[in-house]
């Protein structure tokens, strides 16, 4: 398995902070690699710096063997990067088509790919015209999605997707995860919800301290509960 | 967290009216303590004019402002700039403006505005890359710079002009007014509002009819978001920091005409009444930027009628009534 995404050594600063302290990972083509770690370790700074919004004050990042680490967001997103934050950050003053109609950015809305997109979340065609502000958070996390996999992309970085949503949003969303990994994407995937990881995850990295400290099989890592709690202070049985 | 499932109703989205009846509200308190009906409508009329101008000047600055949050202390510089540069058209073709035919008038007064909005807009290119772009998300540089582009301008201005006030007589058939019973409006006042209304319908339909349009509501609310999908907002920056500057030409060429003068610090007293307007109006909101330009010429010019020694404070006076009320404007688009 190739890797689609690499990172060498790549170092992050925030102001006076190292938030990067040699970062060096890989994200096989075609499969989910989940990032996981404690609050603080670093994950969040990962995914900004792979998209450009901080620059990495060092190392290597190639994508498709290209070098991006110095390249500028748009033209790193150009290059079939899609981002999904932590924050979800729909455009509140815009409906939910016009963020939509916005996310696609080579040309008008591909109807097949919205009806694909709407089997998952049939709430956003029901909102199609309301503005996204006056959505729930759920519904919000939905349509940061869809706006994420509105075009095909080569790699999609999202950043925490389940965090604060009721249960059978959760659901809904790994089923769309599982469905988008099935049709070939490769994700690097931050994920606090250890039965999401454990359901979506072929590969994981393990972060503390702006380090990876544990890579391996996510089947490997959802088996060892003794290693759980070492890397992460607790085990996924825990939170079934 | 509660969550919507498909099937529930969405509540609807309130529309928010308070700040659009702010205006009327105003308007009607004033009948009464001004006590002529007719002088009420002249003041009105006055108002709406000066608030158009006003909006046309500001427009762009706001749009600066929320997209990609540039403090542009030298924004009167273009409103300098257009009103020079039309006397450049004008002055040559006086005996057309002296001419009372309105076709005459308008064949000399067109091509001067567009002049002017095409000097005025070239010149914020070169402000935005010259000036502004080595110092992006550093207010104080920000400050520092742009006020410093201003000192420079009106120097300029002086130096090509020299420093007296140069006369830009109104064309003839926009002087007089038009009598409704025993109420005059100024003709030019009329010209002023349909213009300024234009401007804003013109505006309104870009952003919420077009993608461009879209990707300038979008930057404004989080630029950052708007670059991950693969736009460059700075080219975006610099097409809507243009045509802000074009708009600010053309709002100079009319301020111009309306106090029959050009002089290089002609901006200087307008600047703070639109840096108030943007201020009061949200930063980035073209409808806030409307309402609160037609805000405070209401109350410059009903202040300047009711209580001439209150007429310098009066709109500061408004500003901390709005943010009291409101704190981030009357209509919040940014989170800043």
């Amino acid at each position: 398995m190739t890797d689609l995404l690499k990172l060498s050594a790549v170092h992050t600063h925030i102001g006076r902070y190292h938030i990067l302290q040699g970062i060096d990972l890989a994200v096989p083509q075609g499969q989910v690699t989940m990032l996981l770690g404690r609050n603080g370790a670093g994950k969040t700074t990962t995914l900004r710096t792979i998209m450009g919004l901080w620059q990495a004050s060092r190392g290597e990042i190639t994508l498709a063997g290209m070098r991006i680490e110095s390249l500028a967001t748009p033209d790193i997103a150009r290059l079939g990067v899609g981002y999904v934050p932590e924050s979800m950050a729909v455009f509140s003053d815009l409906t939910v088509k016009e963020n939509l109609v916005l996310a696609a950015r080579d040309g008008p809305l591909d109807d097949t790919q919205l009806d694909w997109i709407f089997g998952f979340f049939p709430a956003l065609r029901r909102f199609w015209l309301s503005r996204a502000g006056s959505l729930s958070g759920g519904q919000k996390q939905m349509l940061s999605i869809a706006r994420a996999i509105i075009e095909p992309r080569k790699l999609l970085l999202i950043d925490e997707p389940t965090k604060g949503l009721a249960p059978a949003i959760v659901m809904a969303l790994i089923e769309c995860l599982k469905e988008i990994k099935r049709k070939g994407a490769t994700i690097l995937l931050v994920e606090q919800n250890f039965f999401a990881a454990r359901e979506l995850g072929d590969n994981v990295l393990v972060m503390d301290n702006g380090t990876i400290v544990h890579r391996g099989e996510m089947a490997a890592l959802a088996a060892d509960v003794p290693l759980q709690e070492r890397l992460l202070g607790l085990s996924l049985e825990a939170h079934q | 967290m509660t969550d919507l499932a498909a099937t529930d109703p969405l509540p609807k989205p309130k529309r928010d009216l308070a700040p659009i009846l702010l205006p009327v509200a105003l308007a009607l308190l004033m009948i009464p303590l001004i006590g002529s009906t007719s002088s009420w409508l002249t003041l009105t009329a006055a108002s709406l004019a000066m608030g158009m101008m006003i909006f046309i000047m500001a427009s762009g600055l706001t749009l600066v402002f929320g997209l990609m949050d540039v403090l542009n202390f030298g924004h009167g510089a273009f409103i300098a700039v257009g009103a020079y540069v039309a006397t450049l058209v004008l002055a040559p073709f006086a005996a057309s403006i002296q001419a009372d035919l309105l076709w005459m008038n308008l064949a000399v007064l067109a091509p001067a505005a567009l002049l002017s909005m095409a000097v005025s807009g070239a010149l914020g290119l070169v402000v935005e890359r010259v000036l502004i772009l080595p110092v992006y998300g550093q207010h104080l540089k920000q400050i520092l710079m742009t006020t410093g582009g201003l000192i420079v301008a009106e120097q300029t201005l002086y130096a090509l002009w020299g420093p007296q006030i140069i006369p830009m007589p109104l064309p003839a058939s926009l002087r007089g007014s038009f009598i409704l019973g025993d109420v005059a409006i100024a003709r030019y006042r009329v010209l002023a509002m349909l213009i300024g209304l234009t401007v804003f319908i013109a505006i309104q339909l870009v952003l919420n009819r077009t993608k461009l349009g879209l990707l300038i509501r979008a930057g404004v609310e989080n630029r950052e978001m708007v670059e991950a999908l693969g736009y460059r907002i700075r080219r975006l920056f610099l097409g809507v920091f243009m045509t802000g500057s074009a708009l600010a030409g053309l709002g100079g060429v009319m301020w111009a005409l309306y106090r029959e003068q050009v002089h290089a610090s002609m901006s200087d007293d307008l600047t703070v009444l639109i840096f108030i307007v943007v201020i009061i109006g949200g930063l980035g909101s073209i409808g806030g930027c409307f309402i609160g330009a037609i805000l405070v010429a209401m109350v410059a010019n009903y202040g300047g009628f009711l209580v001439p020694k209150l007429a310098l404070v009066s709109n500061i006076l408004l500003m901390v009534a709005i943010l009291m009320w409101r704190p981030r404007g009357l209509y919040a688009v940014t989170s800043r």
